[in-house]
């Protein structure tokens, strides 16, 4: 039986997951790649309010296709983690828990995400259209300037995931 | 030649080239699938061939990144080349990703705002075969970013340049989406070499080089790749590449040019040829 989990994550539940574990998830993500996190964290430097609540929260790497008619959202699959990596510490320490992209990421992170108590899973890379089935509500939240590079907020269910990186700094890449 | 023809041929490449998965790649990754030992891997690899199969029903890309679009035109018997013929298949491209709902991924360098379909890269070359052939292939950017180039000495051995392909793999790793084709280009300019890497992308990948000295290059190199272990997703098992496609060109006694153009699993391009 493969662990179903709800986002965003109860505390509890990050201390159950571990790097290697495959899980489903239902709940809420906002999308957020290379331009909305340069934003994101502008606003934290500059102590602005953010657009949205990041405590608890999680963030998925993703910038989708157009959406066809008919459709909840497009292909929409992970991008590559490691552009996000110089800004992922202000985030965390703004109460994000949560992250979801694919790849590697930076020794730098994986101490953040231990200091913090948080997760890094990857999705399915490349798999954009079978991701699709699995969001039931879209909206956008922020910078809709930034067409697909905007922040949506996305309800998924039955979303698989891998965890890549626990809260204990345990790393699917090299320790698993 | 009617460039309304060139137009309509031109426009469901993006559509086949993002929706439908390359035979030949779809029958490399059915072999994965059955030989991949490790659970999570084969796992994987099911995923990958469940996303393709949805594409195709569902007509939603195959990956979220529709890519830049680099069109191949060759020239033919019979072909008047002219700006308009190119500013023809540049806008038919161009039309078809807005009207497919693919991704506006294409951004000017230094503003980077407001993301748009302009900016297709079209390579033109003239050929002796009947006619126009037209090769879009939607180039992802999570594996672009992952190319390399090395200028060797000429008396580099056949092993440095092994070496250095199979570094140019692990660097990729699991960000780039494997299990990866990898294109090489060796010979040429260091501009040239590049180039023939991501032609090498375009031919059949289900099949090593007719020249046998080749063939022998490709074989090795993907034995060696699949030795890195990185595995679908990075997940490790036996196929961190499904092929490797060598390309060569005359180069300088002076230099050894030597270029890698990966492409992640996810291996898009469509052609078409108007007579």
């Amino acid at each position: 039986m493969i662990k179903k989990i709800t986002l965003p994550l109860e505390k509890n539940v990050i201390g159950e997951l571990k790097a290697g574990e495959q899980v489903l998830a239902k709940g809420i993500v906002y999308t957020a790649r290379d331009q909305a996190h340069k934003r994101l964290v502008d606003l934290i430097k500059n102590n602005r309010k953010l657009p949205f609540n990041l405590k608890g929260g999680v963030i998925y790497y993703c910038g989708p296709t157009q959406t066809p008619p008919g459709k909840i959202i497009g292909s929409c699959g992970p991008t590559t983690s490691a552009r996000m990596d110089n800004f992922t510490e202000p985030l965390l320490k703004k109460g994000l828990k949560g992250m979801i992209g694919k790849g590697r990421r930076s020794a730098q992170v994986k101490k953040a995400v231990k200091k913090y108590k948080a997760v890094y899973f990857i999705a399915p890379s490349g798999c954009g259209a079978l991701l699709a089935e699995r969001v039931i509500a879209k909206e956008i939240v922020a910078f809709s300037d930034l067409g697909p590079e905007a922040v949506f907020r996305l309800q998924i269910k039955n979303f698989p995931l891998i965890v890549a990186i626990d809260y204990r700094g345990r790393d699917i890449y090299t320790e698993v | 030649m009617e460039l309304s023809k060139v137009r309509e041929k031109v426009y469901a490449l993006a559509a086949e080239a993002n929706f439908s998965l390359r035979k030949d790649l779809k029958s490399l990754l059915l072999k994965a699938q059955k030989k991949e030992k490790k659970n999570i891997s084969r796992k994987a690899l099911g995923w990958i061939l469940e996303n393709a199969a949805l594409a195709k029903k569902e007509k939603v890309a195959i990956c979220q990144d529709t890519g830049l679009p680099v069109v191949f035109v060759e020239i033919g018997k019979g072909i008047k080349a002219s700006a308009s013929l190119m500013d023809t298949i540049k806008k038919a491209v161009e039309d078809s990703y807005r009207d497919n709902y693919l991704r506006p991924s294409l951004v000017e360098p230094l503003l980077r705002a407001s993301s748009s379909y302009r900016g297709a890269i079209i390579h033109c070359e003239f050929s002796r075969r009947q006619g126009l052939k037209v090769t879009l292939l939607p180039k992802g950017f999570g594996s672009e970013n992952k190319t390399c180039l090395k200028m060797f000495n000429p008396t580099a051995s056949l092993q440095d340049i092994e070496n250095f392909i199979i570094g140019c793999v692990r660097k990729a790793g699991p960000e780039a989406c494997p299990p990866f084709i990898v294109g090489v280009g060796i010979g040429g300019t260091s501009d040239y070499a590049l180039i023939l890497a991501k032609k090498a992308l375009l031919e059949r990948v289900d099949r090593f080089s007719k020249d046998e000295r080749i063939a022998k290059i490709e074989r090795n190199l993907l034995r060696k790749i699949n030795g890195l272990k990185i595995g679908p997703m990075g997940l490790g098992g036996s196929f961190s590449a499904l092929a490797v496609k060598v390309k060569t060109a005359p180069t300088h006694i002076a230099g050894f040019p030597v270029g890698v153009n990966i492409s992640c699993w996810a291996l898009r391009s469509a052609s078409c040829v108007i007579k």
